[in-house]
């Protein structure tokens, strides 16, 4: 009985493993040599260059110090470190051998040409949706317009069995939806085309969807936000938390310039994006992502500019205007609160200028004195001298700190001829006796 | 002659008793530490202690300070370790580092007379010292962590 369970058990292994190897195998495609590199129209070249620029090919396939597309840019996962390949059309290391065929089936499946399956940090995932007409062009651009370039291909730091190839196709089984890109029929033409763009070539969702434990998309969470290089892409859904909502107008300026009015700029793993990216596509292409986008944010035609949280960013940004305006109260604070501001407690030797009694008598001579010629010599506390003003402060600015004294700080009624005493003390000093 | 104390020693200044202390600090005592600002007594630069309390020194005439007890920032602590000196190197206050003995012997002062200033207590009473390189954000937390090592050290008996 055990034994049959056993036998049993073992057969649905043997059975599953060969199953399996059956779906991952795949075969290899013929390589072509040079002399069968077919001519390329220059429009649909022209069309590879902008479309490889907008899906950001060269962002991860050139190293920091390396040649345009030869690929071993650093790719740090969650499983380890991956190596991009070299995407030049040299024969021996890059895909010089690859036919049109071999590229689609790389784009389209996720398989090399030698029937490798690829690791997902090549979004083919993304790429699949892309027809046939685009990814040919994307072909086209590099067989004929990037430079070959012949590299040693850095090995992928994976550990066992993450770094079995034939595995990959189990996760691709589970978790990718390979299949071209299917118009939804109840949305407008240019969301169509935005939405082909952004789920396919721009492939928006590598970064701005969260992904499962094993490294996929979670496709019940699209473009629900994720971190990406200990950077935040933020959702790009109606749980955005940007305070001004998005709008098409924003999409599309942030595409561009890299820059909106209420949001911010495109920094980070994001820079490259746009500015090495996806503004190169047609003016017509970006108007659709922005319609595309408004509408997963489920944007608005409202104004931003005179929101309340806009208002309200600003009115918090200004200083308060009461804030030491008046001329008498800014030259207190400069030129006297230095000995004279008390906190708690009012200090010997930090007379308080509210309650002391030049302040507060009828006529401010005494306090215009103080002023204008300190406290020295036999006068006040021994050993401690408050300098005079005299040469420092002109009648005026010593007439504005004894009426801010005399209103704000003793709340006394004004002093009538303020200022003529002022001139007048300063002019001809105190009478002898 | 006029006569008064400097950093714990006498001095005797043969000098027009107009002269600002500041000079007589600064090329008859030949104390360089103490800076010129802007000469009338608005920028902080000059700020010493005369009978403990910060005075400034370019419009306090030699008259004045006969027979009283001045302390420069030479002589605030005698090895340079007094809290506020501390704390400045600490958070490495100083950018150009011209206005820089003023503002520590007024945050001296300041710490005399209020031991825990409010961040409000701080910018009142040194609003008069001004930093052309504007460390004020810096300044200002110095102050709070010298006041945090003095009363720690009063704490500590």
């Amino acid at each position: 009985m055990a034994k049959n369970l056993i036998l049993g058990g073992l057969a649905v292994v043997v059975v599953g493993a060969v199953g399996f190897g059956l779906y991952a195998y795949k075969s290899p495609i013929d390589p072509i040599s040079s002399d069968r590199v077919a001519e390329f129209a220059p429009e649909q070249v022209e069309n590879g260059r902008i479309l490889a620029s907008a899906g950001y090919c060269a962002t991860c396939h050139t190293a920091a110090d390396g040649e345009p597309y030869a690929g071993n840019y650093a790719m740090e996962t969650g499983f380890g470190t991956l190596y991009s390949t070299n995407l030049t059309p040299d024969v021996e290391t890059g895909i010089g051998t690859y036919s049109k065929e071999a590229f689609r089936r790389a784009m389209h499946e996720g398989v090399d040409r030698e029937g490798r399956h690829l690791f997902p940090a090549f979004p083919y995932d993304h790429f699949t949706k892309m027809t046939d007409e685009d990814v040919d062009a994307i072909y086209a651009y590099i067989m004929t317009e990037v430079e070959p370039v012949k590299t040693v291909q850095k090995e992928n730091e994976l550990p066992f069995p993450l770094d079995q190839r034939f595995l990959q196709a189990g996760w691709k089984m589970l978790f990718a939806d390979l299949g071209r890109f299917e118009p939804d029929e109840e949305h407008s033409e240019a969301w169509n085309r935005g939405a082909y763009l952004a789920e396919g070539l721009t492939h928006c969702g590598a970064c701005h969807t969260p992904r499962n434990i094993v490294g996929a998309e979670k496709s019940s969470e699209q473009y629900a936000g994720a971190e990406i290089d200990r950077w935040i892409a933020p959702a790009l859904t109606a749980a955005n938390q940007s305070s001004v909502p998005w709008t098409a107008p924003e999409f599309k300026s942030y595409l561009i310039e890299g820059v909106t009015t209420y949001h911010g700029i495109a920094a980070g793993p994001m820079g490259p994006v746009v500015h090495e990216g996806v503004r190169d596509l047609p003016e017509s292409d970006i108007d659709s992502l922005a319609i595309y986008l408004a509408d997963q944010v489920g944007a608005t035609e409202d104004d931003p500019s005179q929101s309340e949280v806009v208002l309200a960013s600003l009115r918090s940004n200004q200083p308060d205007p009461q804030y030491r305006r008046e001329l008498g109260e800014r030259l207190y604070a400069t030129a006297c609160a230095s000995c004279h501001y008390n906190a708690d407690l009012i200090k010997a030797g930090r007379p308080d200028l509210g309650i002391n009694s030049a302040t507060n008598l009828d006529t401010p001579n005494n306090l215009i004195h103080v002023i204008l010629d300190g406290v020295n010599g036999p006068e006040g506390m021994a050993g401690v001298v408050m300098p005079g003003f005299r040469g420092a402060l002109n009648d005026e600015q010593i007439t504005a700190i004894a009426a801010y004294l005399r209103d704000k700080r003793a709340n006394q009624p004004v002093w009538p001829n303020l200022s003529e005493t002022v001139a007048d003390i300063r002019q001809n000093g105190p009478t002898s006796h | 002659m006029i006569k008064f104390e400097i950093n714990g020693r006498s001095v005797s200044v043969d000098a027009d008793p107009d002269t600002p202390l500041l000079w007589a600090i600064r090329d008859e005592i030949g104390l360089t530490g103490t800076k010129f600002g802007c000469g009338i007594g608005m920028c902080g630069a000059c700020t010493v202690h005369v009978g403990g309390r910060a005075t400034r020194s370019c419009i306090t005439p030699l008259s004045d300070v006969a027979d009283t007890k001045i302390t420069t920032i030479e002589g605030l602590d005698a090895e340079a370790n007094h809290p506020v000196q501390e704390a400045w190197r600490n958070l490495r206050v100083p950018q150009c580092g011209y206005c820089q003995s003023g503002q520590i012997m007024q945050a001296a002062a300041l710490l005399q007379d209020i031991p825990a200033p409010t961040d409000d207590d701080i910018d009142a009473v040194m609003t008069g010292n001004l930093c052309r390189c504007m460390t004020y954000p810096r300044i200002r937390q110095a102050v709070r962590d010298a006041a945090t090592a003095m009363n720690g050290a009063q704490d500590n008996g």
